[in-house]
């Protein structure tokens, strides 16, 4: 308890590196085919900092996150690349040392509440069980510190509630109690993936809220996976769009929805219908054709198929993430041969 | 759109209750208010949508306008006829003209029946095509939804999620159907292709004068299709007009919420927007709250809420609203 009160805000910690990934590689083995899931992965995140990632289902949003922290299906390797925590590589780690990590300086909540908890064990159990498997507590100061976690995300009644079963909780509270437990540690950092994906749009208010509250009273660093642009908006700082196992652009928030320039990202937004509600028009932009198949080897622009922007060089080499100007306070960088922003500025 | 005053759908006061049997052993009896006295109009022609949270009835009031449940209470018409008191076989005529295509594209194609087959079969059994000429009919239909005639002899694990939802479409659109319940057709489905199949349904629309009740929970989406939007929570409409009239100027608190909830594409507003968040969550509908089923979660409570079921009256300006607040 004394770690939480000491951080006063997010503002002053910010800044300082928490995690430094770079060119992570995955592969899946399936029938005989390698899967190109991460294609070279790069990105970091400070103390305290809030990065979205967005990408459609399949993109390698998730592997990305599982194969940071050993948690990948027996058909997946980890192929190339280093992800610095601190000063500690992930994936050097053995099994033993990465699970004094898991749980106690990264936190996880996964998308589905219903399935993420074991059906016999009460809830209470099940979110302290981490305090005293990382020798944090006993089994009654665990207890408390469950009362505790509970009241802070929004659980009311917390002293009974401790004592039901999964089944007795709704959609909401269980992802409430997920986050209670991804917390339950103070870790430094916490990965969510899709948190609010099954979930109605006013209990994924209420839980952004929480969210949202929690992490500028407690100062901790937020990897939020997602698919819908809109909802990181109000709450991401940094936004990193994936595409077929690549980061193709990121940038700040305000940056990446004020000058977006990826032609995926231009298509993504213009998708959008709220996007195009104030515009009035008939149809929707949409992006033609369907998300390319990650079994071939990747040697262009995978978004070269669906791209109109595309010009000869996309189909020769694989374009790098390179630095654009923009207006934020960190760079923007971008994976396409083509200046799209010129591109608009002349029609 | 033309829309003509006749209504092409009438439903009129539907209940659908569920019997349940809870307790270890299954002893306790009781009811699930699924729909609760519901009534709306669809003209010809129009997209009318039905949202609000899982649980609230939306689906349930597709299926049973559709007799895929037979209403507890109430009534539905198509044009004239009073589809709730036809038997199934006096029914079969009728399903032809209404359709349905369903939320999940993975689920809904058998994995056995090659698309063409899947796409023939209707128009077999409601002898709407012969052997002759069924196979020109289905190659027609996959060119209406963006296929072509190469996935006639696939099977449906050959294809993606959109393509799945196109296949359905156009195995609901093999009976030339009149009036389409769009079931959540693309909440199982990635952004950029739902943009697509939200185009192609627009598309078709125009093309056959189709009708479509349109159940969704995403409201960015159903701004975008939508004539006129009805609001559910808890088994009732809560609030039902115009679609500009509903989005712009709600007046239902429970309208109002909702639409504070959707999280906006705008970090510049979004960051210190402030949003009317909703206490508590849905509560069950084998124990609705008594009087105005919102009434424990509504800002604008009053006594009265709390005792008397708000009457679904006309507005002024033509919406349908059930609050006693507004």
């Amino acid at each position: 308890m004394t770690r939480l009160i000491q951080n006063n805000g997010r503002g002053n910690i910010m800044g300082e590196t928490l995690l430094q990934v770079t060119n992570l590689t995955t592969r899946f083995h399936s029938r005989g085919n390698l899967i190109h899931a991460v294609n070279g992965v790069s990105f970091k995140i400070d103390k305290g900092e809030t990065l979205g990632v967005v990408g459609e289902s399949g993109c390698g949003k998730s592997v990305t996150m599982l194969s940071m922290l050993h948690l990948l299906p027996p058909a997946a390797r980890v192929v190339a690349g280093t992800a610095f925590f601190h000063d500690k590589d992930l994936l050097k780690l053995n099994s033993r040392e990465m699970q004094r990590i898991r749980g106690n300086h990264i936190g996880m909540i996964f998308q589905d509440p219903m399935t993420s908890f074991n059906p016999v064990l009460t809830i209470g159990d099940q979110v302290g069980e981490s305090l005293i498997y990382h020798n944090i507590s006993n089994r009654a100061g665990a207890e408390k510190r469950v009362i505790e976690l509970f009241r802070m995300v929004g659980i009311p009644d917390p002293e009974a509630r401790l004592k039901d079963y999964p089944h007795q909780f709704s959609g909401g509270m269980r992802q409430r109690a997920m986050i209670a437990m991804a917390l339950a540690c103070e870790p430094e950092l916490v990965i969510a993936d899709e948190p609010t994906t099954a979930l109605d749009v006013t209990i994924q208010a209420q839980i952004v809220e929480v969210v949202k509250d929690l992490r500028d009273r407690l100062g901790i660093a937020i990897i939020w996976i997602t698919h819908d642009l809109s909802l990181v908006a109000g709450l991401a700082d940094r936004i990193m769009v994936m595409y077929a196992g690549n980061v193709i652009e990121e940038a700040t928030t305000e940056d990446l929805f004020d000058q977006p320039t990826h032609p995926y990202t231009l298509g993504l937004l213009a998708a959008l219908p709220a996007f195009q509600a104030s515009k009035n028009s008939k149809r929707l932009s949409s992006i033609p054709g369907s998300p390319p198949d990650l079994r071939a080897e990747p040697t262009s622009c995978p978004f070269l198929p669906r791209c109109s922007y595309a010009i000869n060089r996309c189909a020769i080499e694989m374009p790098l993430a390179h630095e654009i100007p923009g207006n934020g306070s960190t760079p923007h960088s971008v994976a396409c041969f083509v200046n799209t922003q010129e591109r608009i500025t002349v029609q | 759109m033309n829309t003509s005053p006749e209504p092409l759908i009438r439903v009129e006061h539907i209940k659908k209750y569920f019997p349940v049997k809870l307790g270890a052993y299954g002893d306790k009896k009781a009811t699930v208010h699924a729909v609760d006295d519901v009534s709306f109009e669809i003209f010809q022609g129009e997209t009318l949508s039905l949202v609000g949270e899982s649980g609230c009835g939306k689906s349930t009031t597709g299926y049973t306008l559709l007799q895929l449940h037979r209403a507890t209470a109430g009534v539905c018409f198509y044009k004239d006829v009073n589809l709730t008191e036809l038997s199934d076989n006096q029914l079969r005529p009728y399903r032809q003209k209404i359709q349905i295509i369903f939320q999940d594209p993975y689920s809904t194609l058998n994995p056995r029946m090659t698309i063409g087959t899947a796409i023939a079969e209707p128009m077999m059994t409601h002898k709407i095509a012969t052997k002759d000429n069924v196979a020109e009919k289905v190659v027609q239909l996959l060119k209406d939804v963006g296929l072509t005639e190469r996935a006639v002899n696939r099977y449906p694990h050959e294809f993606s999620g959109g393509q799945r939802q196109r296949i359905c479409i156009a195995r609901a659109l093999a009976c030339n159907p009149e009036f389409l319940v769009c079931d959540e057709p693309i909440s199982a489905l990635d952004v950029s292709i739902q943009a697509q199949i939200i185009n192609l349904l627009q598309d078709l629309q125009e093309k056959y004068n189709l009708t479509y009740l349109f159940i969704a929970h995403d409201l960015s989406v159903v701004r975008h299709i939508s004539n006129r939007v009805g609001v559910m929570y808890l088994g009732k409409l809560a609030e039902l007009g115009d679609k500009d009239l509903v989005f712009y100027n709600p007046l239902h608190p429970y309208t109002k919420a909702l639409l504070s909830a959707v999280p906006q594409p705008n970090p510049h507003t979004e960051k210190t927007r402030k949003r009317q968040v909703l206490t508590g969550e849905i509560p069950s509908a084998i124990n609705p709250p008594s009087g105005c089923h919102f009434h424990p979660r509504c800002p604008l409570a009053t006594d009265l809420c709390k005792k008397t079921v708000p009457e679904w009256r006309k507005m002024e300006d033509g919406r349908f609203i059930a609050c006693h607040a507004a």
